[in-house]
Formats: C-alpha cells, sequence, structure tokens
C-alpha cells in the first residue's frame, strides 16, 4: 500500500502528467479578468444549438477536442474519458462526449467534478489500466438555472451570499508520459453537513467539507499549507473563502497569503454584479484549465494543490427542506517531479 | 476545535452578509408605487377617452397591466428591472403575469403541452390555488354573515 498516504490521500508512483489542458468559456467570462486565458469563447449562450443543454454537450465536446488537439493526440488513443456536470443523469457530459467513441466514465461530484475527474483519471494511468485519460466537466447558467431554480425571466432578486453558475467547460488529457506538470497526489473527500439549508449560500454549506479534505490533506501528506505556491478552491465564493480561512485556522493550519477561490478570480465581483461569486463545475476547470495551469507552465506557479467543491443538494432535496452535504476533493500539481 | 450544527449556523448568520433592507424596501416602494400609477393613468385615460364606467373599468386596467408585464417579459425586460425593484415588481398583477410568461418562454423547448402548458403554472401555481380557495372562503364568510345583502 506504499501508493496510500492515510487514510484519504494517494500519492502516484508513476509521473502522471498533464499533457495538455483546454478551457471554453461563456460570455460573461470572457469579460472577466481571465478572458486571456480560455481556448475558446462562446459567443453566446446557445452556442449554434437550440437548446442550451445541446449547448453545453457542444461545450464538453469542443473543450476536450481542443485539449486532444493541443497534445496532438488521436482521440482513438485515448483509454477513458472522466466525464460530469451538473444536469440530472449527467447529460451534458453523455450526449456531448458520444461521438468520441471512446469508453465514458459518468462522474457526478456537483462542483467538485473537475478535482474529482482529474483524479480519478490519474488512477487510471498510475494503476497501469490506461496510459491515456481525459477529465472533463461543464456547467452552464441557463441551464443550471431552469434545473435548479427559476426560469431565467422570472423577476427575482439575488441574495449577496448568492453565486453566479459559470459557463464554461474544461477538460485535460493525462498522460504516463510527458514532461509535465504532474499529478503527484490525490486527496478523496468525504460528505460533510453541519446543517446549512440556504441553497442561496453554498459558500457557506460547503466551506466545512472543504476544510475537511484540505486538513486531511495536510495530515496525510505531512505537508504544509506553506508547501503549495497557490491553494486554490474551486467555488467557495467570498463567503466561503472567509469561512474556510477560519476553519483552517482553527483546525491549526495557516492558509492565507497563497490561498484564493477559483469563484473570487474568475470574475470582477464589483464590477460584473456576481454578489459572492461564480460556481459551478466550469468555475474551477476553466480557471484551473486556463489561468492557473498557464501560470504553471510559465513557471510563476510551481506547486498547486486544486481543490474542487460540491454542494451535493438537488431540487428534491431542498423542496423536502434537507441541509446540504457538501464533499470536497483535492489533487495537487507540480511542474516538476519530487 | 469542531462545531456543533447550531454553532456553526449561528456562525455562518455573523460571515454572511444581509440584503440592504433599506434600500431595498425604498426601491421596491417607489417602482412598485410607479407600476401602479401606470396602472391608475390607464384607469382615468379609460374613463375620459374612452367612456368607460367603474365596473369596466376594473376589468380593463388589470387586462392592460397583465399585458404589460407579460410584453416586458418577452422584451426581456422585465426581469432586469425585477433585479433592483424585487418586491416592488413583484407584489403588482404585472409580477404575476411575469411568473406565468418566464417559465412559458423557457419550457418551449421541452414541447407545448409538457413544457409551455404544464410548466406554465409552476411558479404561479400555488398563488392561484391559495388565491382561489382564500376567496371562497371569503366569500363564505360573507354569505354566512349576510354581508352581501
Amino acid at each position: 500500500m506504499e501508493k496510500r498516504l492515510g487514510k484519504q490521500t494517494v500519492k502516484f508512483s508513476k509521473a502522471v502528467s498533464l499533457l495538455s489542458t483546454a478551457a471554453v468559456a461563456g460570455q460573461k467570462e470572457a469579460e472577466g479578468p481571465l478572458a486571456s486565458h480560455f481556448d475558446i469563447i462562446m459567443e453566446n449562450a446557445e452556442w449554434g444549438e437550440d437548446t442550451w443543454e445541446k449547448a453545453e454537450s457542444k461545450m464538453q465536446k469542443s473543450a476536450v477536442g481542443r485539449a486532444l488537439q493541443k497534445a496532438k493526440i488521436d482521440a482513438k488513443d485515448i483509454k477513458y474519458i472522466f466525464a460530469g456536470d451538473l444536469l440530472n443523469q449527467c447529460i451534458g457530459s453523455t450526449f456531448g462526449l458520444m461521438a468520441f467513441d471512446i469508453p465514458l466514465l459518468g462522474v457526478y461530484g456537483a462542483c467538485s467534478t473537475m478535482a474529482e475527474t482529474m483524479g480519478l483519471a490519474a488512477m487510471s494511468i498510475d494503476g497501469g489500466y490506461s496510459d491515456l485519460s481525459v477529465a472533463v466537466t461543464s456547467s452552464h447558467f441557463c441551464t443550471a438555472e431552469r434545473q435548479y431554480r427559476n426560469p431565467l425571466e422570472y423577476g427575482g432578486q439575488r441574495t449577496p451570499t448568492a453565486q453566479w453558475t459559470v459557463t464554461g467547460s474544461g477538460a485535460v488529457v493525462l498522460s504516463e508520459k510527458g514532461n509535465g506538470p504532474y499529478i503527484t497526489h490525490f486527496t478523496s473527500g468525504k460528505v460533510v453537513d453541519l446543517g446549512v439549508k440556504d441553497a442561496n449560500n453554498m459558500g457557506a454549506a460547503m466551506a466545512p467539507a472543504a476544510a475537511d479534505t484540505l486538513a486531511a490533506h495536510f495530515e496525510d501528506t505531512g505537508r504544509s499549507p506553506n508547501f503549495y505556491d497557490l491553494i486554490v478552491s474551486g467555488d467557495l465564493g467570498t463567503v466561503g473563502k472567509s469561512i474556510i480561512v477560519d476553519l483552517m485556522c482553527e483546525k491549526g493550519f495557516e492558509i492565507g497569503e497563497n490561498y484564493d477561490d477559483c469563484g473570487c478570480m474568475i470574475f470582477d465581483i464589483e464590477k460584473q454584479d456576481m454578489h459572492a461569486g461564480g460556481s459551478g463545475c466550469g468555475c474551477g476547470a476553466i480557471t484551473l484549465c486556463g489561468y492557473i495551469m498557464d501560470r504553471i507552465r510559465n513557471g510563476e506557479l510551481k506547486n498547486v494543490l486544486f481543490m474542487g467543491t460540491g454542494a451535493l443538494l438537488s431540487p428534491t432535496s431542498t423542496l423536502q427542506g434537507e441541509s446540504i452535504p457538501a464533499v470536497a476533493h483535492a489533487v495537487a500539481i507540480s511542474a516538476e517531479r519530487e | 476545535m469542531d462545531y456543533t450544527k447550531q454553532e456553526y449556523l449561528d456562525y455562518v448568520q455573523k460571515k454572511s452578509p444581509g440584503s440592504k433592507l433599506f434600500r431595498n424596501m425604498l426601491v421596491a416602494f417607489v417602482v412598485g408605487g410607479l407600476i401602479c400609477v401606470v396602472g391608475q393613468a390607464f384607469g382615468e385615460i379609460y374613463k375620459a377617452v374612452f367612456g368607460l364606467n367603474e365596473e369596466s373599468v376594473k376589468t380593463a386596467v388589470p387586462i392592460t397591466m397583465v399585458f404589460l408585464g407579460a410584453l416586458f417579459t418577452g422584451l426581456n425586460l422585465y426581469h432586469k428591472l425585477a433585479k433592483y425593484a424585487g418586491a416592488g415588481t413583484l407584489v403588482p398583477i404585472t409580477g404575476f403575469a411575469n411568473a406565468v410568461v418566464s417559465p412559458a418562454i423557457e419550457f418551449k423547448r421541452e414541447g407545448y403541452v409538457l413544457g409551455v402548458a404544464a410548466k406554465m403554472f409552476t411558479i404561479a401555481g400555488p398563488v392561484l390555488v391559495y388565491g382561489i380557495n382564500t376567496s371562497i372562503l371569503l366569500g363564505l364568510i360573507f354569505y354566512a354573515f349576510g354581508f352581501g345583502k
């Protein structure tokens, strides 16, 4: 069990290399500060399709297509695609990726999906079951709104703690060969629920699960938060971000300067009037696949801990008055091998 | 230290920014009032120009306002005003039109029967159910105590 560290972490013995990444982003995201790091910008929410759901499928297809193109890999050489999204029965992934004709393993981790699919894809390679795997996820503001909340034209007011679902899809190609950056560790998280019921305050609902996974990662690996140039959570938003700093402090880990959240990075929150920031699978996915990977590749960042954070609610559980359980998964990315 | 659920909820309450109640109420009051002024104006016009009697005006004004609410929803404008106005656009009858028309537009892709028609009342349905039942109840009380005579 030398690959296993502690209770929740695996350390990959092979050099699992991130061959390429690609990010597809929507209009609002392209108006934000990270615009120059996205590979493809959608001209509108429909993107030439007759439904938003089809547009989301096209986003995943395009993200994977572009990532394969960048890695100069033929789709038929990929052994597995690990994919997920927020839609019922994950139709964004299944409808979008069908054409690639590659075995597909569907994953639902709500907004933690990017980290989860990357961790699983890395495991498939480290386990010797695959030499090339793809991880992909997406979210679309319009498909998420109609599934979880109200029709777009409905006149309602959003609370200050509400987050905005990012329209975006991120894909990574992982290989057992390549010169990095490498995925070195994967810490999978437990479902944690501290009783938050407000679906408009997901940051607060997810922060305890995020803190739990982060603490487990440091305990399992023996690393301190200082080891990382950047610790980044997927979509805790401004409220969750301030909560997790407190929670980690109480657990005896100081995170501060080197910690940020994709939900706070992807939009200019004040100017774009984003309330508590971005959310959704796509939020962490395109921030990682675009902006953060660019910074790793150009040498600005060496060690990054990317943690996807997912609120595991459904419209049914919300209507039935249940609180919001959450989960967080983390992958450690290094520019060099140890 | 680990939080109990109650301790965590209390802590979250402190950490989460609240809505700007005073500003929201003020904007709601002004916009809601203005919508009513528009309704009143139509009423006066119907009386003065078209010579409608009081009873007909009471029918014509809501019809006009519902039409306008639906029109501005279709023009992708109502929710933009509602973002600032909140209850000011929700409470008047235009808000009811918006609640019916917005799902009708959104679910058109699911077809005219199970999409538009079925989803049309997902938001407004409860208003109809409890609104109609309340009027039946009040009507019965009215009748029982003989106020109707």
